[in-house]
């Protein structure tokens, strides 16, 4: 273990990290991926997904509630417009107290229960949000419409300088649109990261690893289960919290869609998809998910004509009428699909996959590196 | 002195009595052995010492300690570790960090959010819990997956988990169970090599050679109830045991 890991390799990591992220605009443009609405969504959604994986992926805690989590964050950030200003900072602080506070009441009752029970409870508690944020707290949530920031309202801090025009967060003076709002976001998702990376690595982690493989020992051992899960179930919730503020950040409106229980699922199939447990990937399959979603859902039929517009005519057709399917509106196809290869030959999500790919490349460059066969797979 | 006494203890399942009155009492620093036929309610004792079952009625006291209705977690910080017939470990977690668990239990207490804290820089976790592998002859395999572990090395690093922290009392629950008689024996020599340190062991055992090796007083149990107390040979010899545990033939 002390081999495996040292805080060497973790800055490194970290900082390799950091470049990727950072210079994302760069390096997704060839695949149609570089503009900043989907590089937003990316860094958001990996945000919600490493904070999901906290609870998932380290003590195996299914919870299909967690857009609960991402709605009331969002509902704070745009409170915190409203009455104190277009500042992200504060709204984004304020989002992740509330969701915290949100969390640990839903983690005391839920955490009560585990497997099965404890994922309904979670649900149950998601949907009971939804529902009301739709019909009895309209007064708060703005109900079907959805929250929005209005000119009238009393925004503290800045209503002095009246600004023309659409209201939009600003940093300072930096609007949070565009690029700033995804390097704003990249920031936040590093600083998430960070955290994400020492939990891991710390006496904490390895608790909830322990949560996840044996509570019975766990209870033997002298240590008391309940605390270490109901603290990463706050942190997980935080985590969405800040991810559903910063959704209202880069786009101020907040509305009870974001708690139903798809978004709920979403999650659940980002950080499957991508490795749970492990630190990139629900951060990889935050990305595949949301570029699917919005690349594969932008081809239609003409896009399609156009591909395949090299064959001939009578193969051009059914080719173009089967591959529309999976594209376009028929996008969940494809993601379903990938989903299935996934699950059944991957089980440990796309990260398995690179490391399988890494291991070949390692074999074939020759068997000198014996003693990396001696250390088994993570 | 009596580091455990149970005095009077009840417990029914149903219509089943499945201890009757029980009492006994285990002195500081001693193996203690209990034994009994199947169905004599060896198991159904040792859980009331553990918090897994809570008798009907009587006393069970652990120093000036009462025992009853105390959580799992809190019998283990007062001093208490168990060893269970099938080994409980960490299976997907390396032979190391099972060990660095207990021994972050014993220093840190039921709970603490060392969130931050690096695991791998934690020198005095780390130590100790890499001598107490050597101790138990698994250091070379600190870094494998405990699932991957034999029957007899999941056993040893389950008592090197009890071990590193140091208990006053340890429980175990036939601890050569499934075992083979190479692995029996090592386990036995492990236990006595233990006794060096003075924790008080209670033992629940089927094999009589482990038991006859280890026990410096038995114990025997029969329809929830101790029959028989004493040092082994004089057990040995008591027509009673023999008629109600080995039925009636000479050991």
């Amino acid at each position: 273990m002390t081999s495996k890991t040292s805080p060497m390799r973790d800055w490194i990591f970290f900082v390799v990290f950091a470049i990727a992220v950072l210079t994302m605009p760069i390096w997704l443009a060839p695949v149609g991926a570089g503009y900043p609405d989907l590089l937003q969504k990316f860094m958001i959604y990996g945000l919600f997904a490493t904070g999901f994986n906290l609870l998932f992926g380290l003590t195996g805690y299914l919870s299909f509630g967690h857009a609960a989590f991402l709605g009331v964050g969002s509902y704070s950030a745009v409170w915190t417009f409203k009455l104190l200003g277009m500042n992200p900072v504060p709204a984004a602080f304020v989002a992740v107290v509330t969701s915290g506070i949100f969390a640990l009441l839903i983690g005391y009752v839920s955490l009560r229960r585990s497997g099965i029970y404890f994922s309904i409870l979670t649900l149950a508690f998601a949907q009971m949000s939804y529902n009301l944020a739709y019909s009895v707290l309209t007064p708060i949530t703005n109900g079907e419409t959805g929250l929005r920031v209005l000119r009238s309202d009393p925004r503290l801090f800045d209503s002095s300088n009246a600004v023309d025009g659409p209201l939009i967060a600003n940093l300072f003076g930096i609007e949070m649109t565009g690029y700033a709002g995804f390097y704003f976001c990249a920031i936040v998702l590093l600083i998430a990261f960070f955290i994400a990376q020492r939990i891991f690595r710390s006496p904490f982690g390895i608790m909830l690893r322990a949560v996840k493989t044996n509570q019975n020992r766990m209870n033997y051992t002298g240590l008391n289960p309940r605390p270490y899960t109901l603290a990463a179930f706050v942190i997980s919730g935080m985590y969405a919290g800040l991810a559903g503020a910063l959704l209202c950040i880069t786009d101020p409106l907040a509305g009870a869609e974001r708690m139903q229980w798809t978004a709920s699922g979403e999650v659940v199939l980002m950080t499957i998809l991508g490795g749970a447990g492990t630190l990139l990937g629900p951060i990889f399959g935050a990305a595949l998910i949301k570029y699917f979603e919005n690349i594969f859902s932008a081809f239609n039929d003409q896009t399609l004509h156009e591909i395949f517009g090299f064959l001939p005519d009578f193969l051009e057709v059914p080719v173009v009428a089967v591959t529309s399917l999976f594209v376009g509106e028929g996008w969940h196809l494809t993601l379903g699909v990938l989903f299935m290869l996934i699950v059944i030959f991957l089980p440990g999500g796309l990260m398995e996959g690179f490391s399988r790919i890494g291991r070949l490349f390692k074999r074939s460059s020759g068997k000198s590196d014996s003693s990396g066969a001696a250390a088994p797979a993570e | 002195m009596e580091i455990l006494k149970v005095s009077g203890v009840n417990k029914a399942f149903g219509g089943l009595k499945a201890l009757n009155n029980v009492n006994l009492a285990v002195e500081e620093g001693m193996v203690h052995a209990i034994i009994g036929p199947n169905g004599a309610g060896k198991s159904t004792l040792l859980n009331c010492f553990v918090g897994r079952l809570i008798p009907d009625t009587g006393s069970v006291m652990f120093g000036d300690t009462s025992l009853i209705g105390l959580k799992a977690h809190k019998i283990n910080q007062a001093g208490v570790s168990r060893v269970f017939q099938t080994p409980e470990i960490f299976s997907d977690l390396t032979l190391l960090e099972n060990v660095m668990i207990p021994t972050m239990a014993k220093r840190d207490g039921e709970f603490a959010l060392h969130a931050f804290k690096r695991l791998d820089r934690d020198a005095e976790i780390l130590d100790k819990s890499m001598h107490m592998l050597e101790d138990v002859g698994l250091a070379e395999k600190k870094d494998m997956i405990a699932a991957s572990l034999s029957r007899g090395d999941k056993r040893r690093l389950e008592l090197a988990m009890c071990l590193v922290q140091d208990p006053k009392l340890l429980l175990l629950d036939e601890p050569t169970a499934g075992m083979s008689r190479a692995d029996t024996n090592n386990t036995i020599d492990l236990l006595k090599r233990i006794g060096d340190r003075g924790i008080t062991k209670v033992v629940i055992e089927h094999d009589m050679h482990v038991v006859f090796s280890l026990a410096d007083k038995v114990s025997v149990l029969a329809q929830g109830t101790v029959i028989c107390e004493g040092k082994p040979q004089e057990i040995k010899g008591d027509p009673r045991v023999q008629e109600a545990y080995l039925g009636g033939a000479h050991l």
